[in-house]
């Protein structure tokens, strides 16, 4: 097979079984709202630009949930441990190196990278040990929750990676954002125009790039651990293997969120590793439904923007109405909101499709 | 004499570990070992433990009253969350840990609302006594009692009763114990209750050593589920073993390096023990047995 050949039949996978969206339909649609998102700079000031990276920032950790709990089966609570290690990993390397000559990017590659390393010890020993499902999501909760105490008590002088402060419980402020080199002149991503539409390219490879992922071989294999994890080993798949390389992108996607949280704000506390912090992301995706990479960005937009209008309305009761919407979600809606809300099309249209 | 000193302090914060294992995980154990069911929202059922008792000891009820009122709060509130959103999904376990997820954001902020930042403590009872330089507080000798107290009364009505026996009947063979005449929704929601009112247990006693805040509940957490996941689904021979070694590892890391150390090895041992024991102790234990 030619490598042209090859290129075009990967980049079929975009659709398949495992994604909802296909044909002209869909993606003429897709097209639209890029436009859109494209245009919007245009249209808003620049503090709403900069609010929307912020919304932007979280999809990351978000599709990766969805991968390891949609597609994957395994219920991880502990994706904020990711996204801290990530975000402090950044932080630390970017003030010990500084930003010139594109380092911040090289720091940027490397704290996710040690995210991915800390996901793989982490996931070998809990995939390789077999555990049931249940217990993967409170050991990984465990790990965020003591990750967060630890952090909150490097508040003295000693607890310093070279030249950066942990600060403790405040948290660890004034890392360089992330800088492009460019002749004549880097380019600093502030919170602006830039920034939101590098963030929107990033967003865009991810996403398309797990959709061919989900719909690969390999997607389809860790489909199949989820409806019978005992039928896929029967059919010769090393289960653990599948869970544990799951685990490990979606994991490196959390902790690209935490990288690019970190310096959107130049600040991370270890409150993005606590309790509150864990919760959100599983709100997030169960409520928009899991199992599908669109309707989960659908629903983290939703469920952010919500969040964040409540905050500023009533900062107490935002919470509650998060727990809240998560337990209705589950009774009610267990696939998630927008999933029951377009599932009756759906159906309607395979239906036709069917009779044709 | 020196050496005899510090063994007496090692063995006190032994108990002490022991304890709080113990107790802040055998509810956890119950509601997972008979029903399969993490739920995340026991450090909210420990917060209400905490705070009827201590609100009742505020209004002049006696300490062992009072903890007895936060433990029955808790299980009532146990068995009204168990009908409302634990029974529709007892046939999606996975479900249940984010039900009781969704409860626990409710209840924390709730609480967080209604009663603010802090609760005003009750203080710890009985005073100390003095071991070579140190001095101990008595009322964890207590706390130590009562975590043996309350394995030894699990087990004699999960062996001696007839709720445990049926509870037991239930959880084996569902279907067959139905058959029976056994009112298998009643046994599971006072097997819920049960665990909810170990918690609340958990957090009446506790309540007097520590400051009462909303999220209190998560300070139980990381050593309630530690507990659960090297013990397995047996209560007395996982959980109450897996304490026994925990705690061992918790005394000495806490007792050299300070409290974080002592979590961050419980964690550490937690994560190494899955790889061997991925059933937990009691797993191990039945299965040689079978």
């Amino acid at each position: 097979m030619s490598s042209a050949s090859r290129f075009t039949s990967i980049l079929k996978l975009i659709e398949g079984p495992q994604t909802l969206g296909k044909g002209p339909k869909f993606w003429s649609g897709f097209s639209v709202v890029l436009l859109a998102a494209c245009a919007y700079p245009a249209f808003a000031d620049s503090y709403d630009v900069g609010n929307n990276v912020y919304f932007f920032n979280w999809l990351f950790m978000a599709m990766g949930l969805s991968l390891i709990w949609g597609y994957g089966g395994a219920l991880s609570f502990g994706q904020t441990a990711f996204f801290g290690v990530a975000g402090y990993a950044y932080g630390v390397l970017t003030i010990n190196l500084g930003d010139a000559y594109g380092l911040t990017l090289l720091s940027l590659v490397l704290a996710v990278g040690l995210s991915a390393l800390f996901a793989a010890i982490l996931g070998y020993f809990l995939f390789f040990g077999r555990i049931s499902g249940v217990f993967l999501g409170i050991v990984t909760l465990s790990v965020t929750l003591v990750l967060e105490r630890f952090m909150a008590q490097t508040a003295g002088p000693e607890w310093a990676i070279g030249k950066a402060r942990l600060n403790g419980f405040n948290g660890m402020g004034a890392m360089p954002s992330l800088t492009i080199p460019w002749p004549g002149g880097n380019i600093v991503l502030y919170p602006d125009v830039t920034l939101y539409y590098v963030t929107l390219a990033l967003l865009l490879v991810c996403y398309l790039g797990l959709r061919i992922l989900v719909n690969s071989r390999f997607g389809n294999v860790i489909v199949a651990i989820r409806e019978n994890p005992m039928r896929a080993e029967m059919l010769g798949y090393d289960v653990r293997k599948y869970q544990l390389a799951t685990f490990v992108i979606g994991s490196a996607l959390a902790g690209l969120s935490g990288v690019l949280y970190t310096s959107w704000g130049n600040y991370i506390t270890p409150a993005s590793m606590g309790m509150t912090a864990a919760s959100l992301p599983i709100v997030w995706v169960a409520v928009g439904g899991r199992t599908d990479l669109t309707t989960t960005i659908i629903g983290t937009l939703a469920v952010l923007m919500v969040f964040q209008s409540l905050t500023i309305y009533g900062s107490q009761y935002a919470l509650i109405v998060m727990g809240t919407l998560l337990v209705i979600t589950v009774l009610i809606a267990p696939r998630g909101i927008v999933i029951a809300l377009i599932s009756p099309f759906m159906r309607r249209k395979s239906k036709l499709e069917g009779e044709r | 004499m020196e050496f005899l000193y510090s063994l007496f302090s090692f063995f006190y914060q032994f108990g002490d570990a022991f304890a709080f294992l113990v107790l802040s995980a055998c509810g956890l154990a119950v509601i997972f070992g008979m029903m399969g069911v993490i739920n995340l929202a026991h450090g909210e059922f420990i917060l209400c433990g905490a705070y009827v008792s201590t609100s009742a000891t505020h209004m002049g009820v006696p300490l062992p009253i009072a903890i007895a009122l936060g433990s029955l709060a808790a299980g009532i509130a146990g068995m009204i969350v168990e009908v409302v959103v634990i029974r529709p999904l007892y046939k999606r376990p996975l479900d249940t840990i984010v039900a009781t997820w969704g409860i626990s954001m409710i209840v924390t902020q709730g609480t967080l609302i209604v009663l603010g930042t802090t609760m005003a403590g009750s203080g710890t009872p009985f005073g100390s006594f003095t071991v070579g330089d140190y001095s101990y507080s008595i009322y964890r000798i207590v706390l130590v009692v009562m975590a043996l107290a309350t394995l030894a009364a699990l087990w004699l009505m999960f062996t001696k009763t007839r709720f445990g026996i049926l509870a037991r009947a239930t959880i084996q063979v569902p279907h067959v114990a139905e058959a029976l005449g056994v009112n298998t929704n009643l046994i599971y929601s006072l097997t819920f209750g049960l665990g909810a009112a170990l918690a609340g247990l958990a957090g009446g006693l506790y309540a007097p050593t520590m400051t009462l805040v909303p999220t209190m509940g998560a300070a139980f957490m990381v050593e309630a589920f530690v507990t659960v996941v090297v013990g397995g689904a047996d209560i007395f021979l996982g959980t109450a073993p897996a304490a026994v070694v925990l705690g061992f590892i918790k005394a000495s890391l806490t007792s050299w390096q300070g409290q974080l150390a002592g979590q961050i090895g419980m964690l550490i041992a937690v994560i190494i023990v899955i790889r061997i024991l991925p059933r937990g102790i009691s797993g191990k234990i039945l299965k040689e047995r079978a």
